[in-house]
């Protein structure tokens, strides 16, 4: 049950270059738009063909340059739902889903697992409905649906809920999870979004530039992201440059601070990174008076922007983030940071 | 003698056949063109959508260049007794030229707005190439490839230049309605041309109501 993917391909002006192991449960590749995620998913696919490398499922070969292996996409029996969904327009409900059984050549099967997938999907009642009739999630529903009954042994999600409007999409997160709870293969799931990273997956890859820069389990992603891009990538909003001082301090010369970190520190680090949630007043290590910038005020958490006060001028402030409660009455003249919460970031 | 029918005849039969042949022939080209390689497309376009703006006239001239009697492509076409010069399906020939770059850019402009996604999920589903052109490209484009259809049907029935060039004025073997119109109107039947005229027109008017009629169907079945 694993899909192992090594491609190179050239595109525009960088080299995309993956190399990628995914086993069953839910992958999910996180990157900014155009480093090329969706493109691999095209390559895996057989949409698009790399210029070099490798590509296998479960042991089938989908492509292979030195073997002169390219499977055409029929062959593949990889689902793919794509970000609009690719319902047929000129389809109804059911004659979308039927599309995904045509390999079914059994017509009473063919019938069986169409009402199957219909009542699993609780689509019963709009398979005569054309998609222009459909809510987003219902084609959501719809085209997942057309991609099941096809029985996929690899499914590759791409931006799947960014077609949605923000309040269905934390609902439809939820149906999707458990829907492919029961999926028992690999799923690849592209996204931008780290939230959606965080709640679908167990593990991720950061992608940038066409670059896979680390695969792990999400969770361990998160707590230490390990490079500047996956630290940006996980939504780390104050990174500086640092340098090695010993096992357990770092210099850093921008914000003017030396902090001591938990996790001993390798020859070799470039930067530090704090999460904006991690600044605390009472914190009684790495504690450094600080100057009041400007702040931003959010439904329930209010940002703080702040200086060290040894700062140099042409670096940016620092974000502080903390719900609104919580927010002290006047700013405090020193800020703390727990130094398991530094993150030692390589290159 | 009762009245020579045989122009409404012969039109209809030409712009009909040359409307099938470039139907085909149109979105063949539109669907591998939109395939090729940038500087090939651009040629391959020039060419194919000359016929679209040099005068027909011009078209009839070269026809004549390649498929004349004396020519070797027309001499090779007469062993098996194929000869476009003088004859009514020569015409075919003539209207299918003029008409082509019609279908071919109509089609064509229908197939690059196509969502190309729903073709990717056809393929990874695993619908055949030609289930997903002709179940789901066509259907998906059936607007702009009816209305380049009507276009070249039109413009096949209404084709004089190339037409009087290739296949000349022979009543009752050559004679399309076009041609019948200026003969008359030559030999001063004022009647005669007027009347011919008014089929045109007749033909045209159906022409364009039953697709209109088409598409006001076919926003009625998208809304229901």
């Amino acid at each position: 049950m694993s899909l192992i993917v090594d491609i190179r391909k050239q595109l525009g002006s960088f080299l995309m270059d993956v190399q990628l192991t995914a086993e069953r449960g839910i992958t999910c590749l996180l990157g900014a738009s155009g480093c090329g995620k969706s493109m691999t998913l095209k390559c895996i696919a057989g949409i698009e063909k790399p210029d070099s490398g490798r590509i296998e499922l479960d042991g089938r070969v989908l492509y292979d340059s030195e073997a002169g292996i390219h499977l055409p996409p029929q062959a593949r029996k990889v689902g793919y739902l794509f970000q609009n969904y690719a319902l047929f327009p000129n389809m109804t409900v059911r004659q979308n889903i039927l599309c995904g059984l045509c390999r079914e050549r059994n017509p009473e099967e063919k019938k069986r697992r169409l009402e199957e997938v219909l009542r699993l999907l609780q689509l019963e009642e709009l398979g005569e409905r054309k998609p222009n009739q459909l809510s987003g999630g219902q084609q959501q529903r719809v085209a997942l649906a057309r991609i099941l009954v096809n029985d996929p042994q690899l499914l590759l999600l791409d931006e799947p809920f960014s077609a949605l409007d923000g309040h269905l999409r934390d609902s439809l997160k939820i149906e999707l999870r458990d829907l492919l709870a029961r999926y028992d293969h690999t799923v690849l799931m592209v996204t931008h979004d780290r939230n959606e990273a965080y709640n679908m997956s167990q593990s991720t890859a950061v992608m940038h530039q066409g670059r896979l820069l680390s695969c792990k389990p999400t969770k361990t992603l998160f707590a230490d992201p390990g490079s500047v891009q996956a630290a940006v990538m996980t939504g780390c909003k104050n990174i500086a440059p640092a340098e090695r001082v010993d096992e357990h301090t770092v210099y850093v010369p921008d914000w003017g601070v030396r902090l001591s970190s938990r996790d001993p520190i390798r020859e070799g680090l470039t930067a530090v990174g704090i999460r904006a949630h991690y600044f605390n007043p009472g914190a009684p290590q790495n504690r450094f008076p600080v100057v009041y910038v400007q702040e931003m005020e959010e439904p329930f958490e209010t940002i703080l922007q702040f200086r060290y006060a040894a700062q140099t001028a042409d670096s940016p402030p620092i974000w502080w983030r903390l719900s609104k409660e919580k927010r002290p009455q006047s700013f405090p003249e020193e800020l703390g940071v727990s130094p398991a919460n530094i993150l030692l970031l390589y290159d | 003698m009762s009245f020579d029918w045989y122009p409404l005849w012969n039109s209809l039969r030409i712009a009909a056949i040359s409307c099938v042949l470039v139907f085909f022939l149109g979105i063949f080209f539109a669907y591998y063109a939109a395939k090729l390689p940038r500087l090939v497309k651009g040629i391959l376009d020039v060419i194919l959508t000359l016929p679209m703006v040099l005068p027909p006239t011009v078209c009839g001239y070269f026809l004549l260049l390649i498929f004349g009697v004396k020519r070797p492509l027309g001499m090779f076409l007469m062993q098996f007794g194929i000869k476009f010069v003088m004859t009514w399906y020569g015409g075919i020939l003539a209207a299918a030229v003029v008409a082509f770059p019609l279908m071919y850019r109509t089609a064509r402009g229908a197939f690059e707005s196509f969502d190309q996604t729903l073709a990717y999920s056809g393929q990874t589903l695993g619908l055949s190439n030609a289930y997903i052109f002709w179940r789901i490209r066509m259907p998906a484009c059936r607007q702009g490839i009816l209305a380049g259809t009507v276009l070249a049907f039109a413009r096949a029935l209404g084709e004089y230049g190339a037409t009087s060039m290739l296949i000349g004025y022979t009543p009752g073997r050559t004679a399309t309605i076009s041609t019948t119109v200026y003969q008359l109107w030559r030999i001063n039947d004022e009647a005669g041309a007027l009347f011919w005229v008014l089929i045109n027109l007749a033909i045209s008017t159906v022409v364009l109501l039953t697709v209109n009629m088409l598409e006001s169907r076919q926003k009625k079945a998208v809304a229901k």
